[in-house]
């Protein structure tokens, strides 16, 4: 997904009309491009709003144990008798009760809400976790390949070409199955925290490319700059001129791409979920009960709206604050 | 011309090689035996040991590569056991189905083009269309539902449209049948009925993106100087923008819908999923779950040959599009 700053323009003149003249009569004062980015953050309506639907959200994910306290039920509790004969919750909109806020799966008569709870931590877990490896990995990849370049820029940015090549969720599917046979036999339960790892590492493996394009192509154009001349005619070493010189001024692209990636692995998370290679039914997750949901359309089509709707909320406050920080990151921005 | 379209075909092939040797070496050479998953039922250690023979699983790595790339061009002699003779595009005997890969690949892949062909042209035409419509009517009403679209569009799972659509179309008002394949030469009505559900969700989904991408790209050639020249000299608006601008706002759509449409020939697992359609993506997943590597391992061929193809579709097309790619 890649959109130029002109997206973001036209949506600031949508939905923020009133805030044109207000900083006219001030004095001028000096602000870092740190502060200035954060001054355009909170001028922006769409920013402020997803940025707190995001804060609900982590806090959510954060505060599972006392949610899990307060609320009085586990992941794992079924409740049979709030079943009819064929296993469809009693009531309705799939068994809304005031102790079962989302209603109860069809069949095993667990509870939604509590499950879906859990199934934001993990989520997010992986998809944070992914995205922090993935920069770290493409920063250092696009960095190295972008200063030093000649063959190490050609082996790298073959290896990103041969990434991109492999078809991703293929390769994965194949994968998980095959690395967890190697650690656990035919027979053995794989532990959530196991499946975790994989995922994680899986997404790292192929997530890197774009950041690495990215970052690659920017300290090309800044390697000519003359700052970078100076510095390094003064004989500035290979870690100076790296850390000091070159990422300080492409931290900005950096972050809005890790920004628009965490949307992106909660997304692939919960597709591996649902296509059954990612996290298996016993730890709750998005994909895995949008799947299970899919034999409940007709009998029971509350089921799949509660984390159908759930996951969209997600997914669209991430990508509206990772838009609203590429405009307020951006100097060229008219804002 | 001839000069690129000869580069561009030897990186490909290179790609394809590198592609074909390290999905050979991750699915035949890992640790995990690849025997257990392949024998039927009732294994024994001599039926184990047989099948390891007829699949030449002793031999060097080297050459059962060899032997397993030969099998596709020129076709090859397996065991009695599989089938006998395997005719040329050979990709292995599955022990699972009990038939040939290249017999299950020719009845699946016919449902994923099915799938994807129309699915892409309906969604390069609605996104392409709604992104440039709504970059010459900026800030009017249609580019703000357009803007909306496209966010709303981005951020939502096909799965969860896929199960709107069949709540509201199959299950409540009952307009349309539950999705399933028939062939187009058999029936074309109810190729059409059983797949339009398919194509909905995946145009929906994808051309919000493009609409995106296009309204911005578009917006970006028009405040260009040739645009402003184009009209200063008098021509129509239609043939600017029609031909001048379009030409040079395309090109980055061109790119990204040919990375789109080879990986979703190789196979739309999630659809396919959602809507209970057999066709490439599900047979890689079931392949993946029952350990039928040579399934797996044809799937994953396929969906890299689908990508390469595609991307050198889309350089071909840039040399069309721009006449630079060509001369530089």
């Amino acid at each position: 997904m890649s959109l130029s700053p002109v997206e973001g323009v036209a949506l600031a003149e949508i939905e923020s009309p009133d805030d044109g003249d207000e900083r006219r009569d001030k004095e001028f004062v000096g602000r870092s491009p740190g502060q200035l980015a954060l001054a355009r953050l909170r001028r922006d309506r769409t920013a402020l709003v997803s940025g707190a639907l995001l804060v609900f959200f982590v806090l959510v994910a954060l505060a599972v144990p006392l949610i899990e306290a307060l609320y009085g039920v586990g992941p794992k509790e079924q409740f049979q008798s709030r079943l009819d004969g064929y296993g469809m919750p009693l009531g309705y909109a799939g068994g809304v009760t005031g102790d079962h806020w989302f209603g109860l799966e069809p069949g095993l008569g667990r509870d939604i809400f509590i499950r879906m709870v859990h199934g934001l931590r993990t989520s997010l877990f992986i998809a944070f976790a992914a995205a922090v490896l993935t920069a770290v990995i493409g920063v250092t990849l696009g960095t190295l390949a972008g200063y030093l370049g000649g063959w190490l820029d050609s082996v790298i940015n073959w290896i990103t070409d041969l990434t991109l090549a492999m078809p991703f969720l293929i390769i994965a599917l194949a994968l998980m199955p095959t690395v967890a046979l190697r650690f656990y036999g035919q027979r053995e339960a794989v532990p959530a925290s196991f499946q975790i790892g994989v995922l994680i590492a899986i997404f790292a493996l192929f997530g890197w490319t774009s950041t690495a394009r990215l970052v690659r192509g920017q300290i090309i154009a800044l390697r000519e700059r003359e700052f970078v001349e100076a510095a390094r005619a003064s004989g500035a070493g290979l870690g100076h001129m790296l850390f000091r010189q070159l990422l300080p001024n492409v931290w900005a692209p950096i972050l809005v791409a890790f920004s628009l990636a965490v949307p992106q692995y909660i997304t692939s998370e919960a597709a591996l979920s649902f296509i059954g290679v990612g996290l298996t039914d016993a730890t709750p997750s998005f994909g895995r009960m949008i799947y299970r949901s899919l034999d409940y359309l007709q009998t029971d089509p509350a089921y799949v709206f509660f984390p159908g709707i759930t996951i969209f909320a997600l997914v669209f406050a991430f990508n509206l604050f990772g838009d609203a920080l590429r405009d307020a990151l951006d100097p060229k921005s008219s804002r | 011309m001839t000069r690129f379209l000869i580069r561009r075909l030897l990186s490909a092939a290179l790609t394809l090689f590198a592609v074909s040797v390290l999905s050979f070496l991750m699915f035949f050479a890992l640790p995990r035996d690849p025997v257990t998953g392949m024998c039927p039922k009732n294994c024994n250690p001599e039926r184990l040991e047989r099948v390891r023979q007829e699949l030449g699983l002793n031999d060097p790595l080297i050459s059962q590569y060899a032997g397993y790339m030969k099998g596709i061009v020129t076709g090859r002699d397996l065991g009695s056991a599989q089938g006998g003779r395997c005719d040329a595009p050979c990709l292995g005997w599955s022990y699972v189905s009990n038939e040939a890969v290249s017999d299950t690949i020719a009845r699946v892949l016919p449902v994923t083009l099915s799938i994807v062909i129309p699915a892409a042209i309906l969604w390069l035409l609605l996104g392409v269309g709604l992104g440039m419509l709504s970059a010459l009517r900026r800030g009017s009403w249609l580019d703000r539902a357009a803007i909306g679209f496209s966010l709303t569009g981005a951020s939502l799972q096909l799965y969860f449209v896929g199960a709107v659509l069949l709540i509201v179309f199959v299950y409540n008002l009952r307009l349309l049948p539950v999705p399933s394949y028939t062939s187009l030469f058999d029936d074309p009505l109810k190729w059409t009925s059983g797949l339009v559900l398919a194509w909905l969700a995946l145009a929906f989904l994808f051309s919000a993106i493009y609409a995106r991408l296009s309204r911005a790209q578009m917006l970006e050639t028009l405040s260009e100087d040739f645009v402003r020249t184009a009209r200063a000299k008098g021509l129509a608006k239609s043939q600017v923008y029609g031909r001048h601008a379009l030409r040079a706002a395309i090109t980055p759509v061109v790119t990204i819908a040919g990375l789109d449409v080879g990986g979703a020939l190789g196979g739309t697992v999630i659809t396919e999923t959602t809507f209970g359609l057999n066709g490439m993506g599900r047979t890689a997943v079931d392949a993946v779950r029952s350990g039928d590597l040579p399934t797996i391992m044809a799937t994953v061929l396929i969906a890299a040959v689908f990508v390469v193809l595609a991307n050198m579709v889309v350089d071909l097309l840039y040399a069309v599009i721009d006449p630079r790619v060509r001369l530089g």
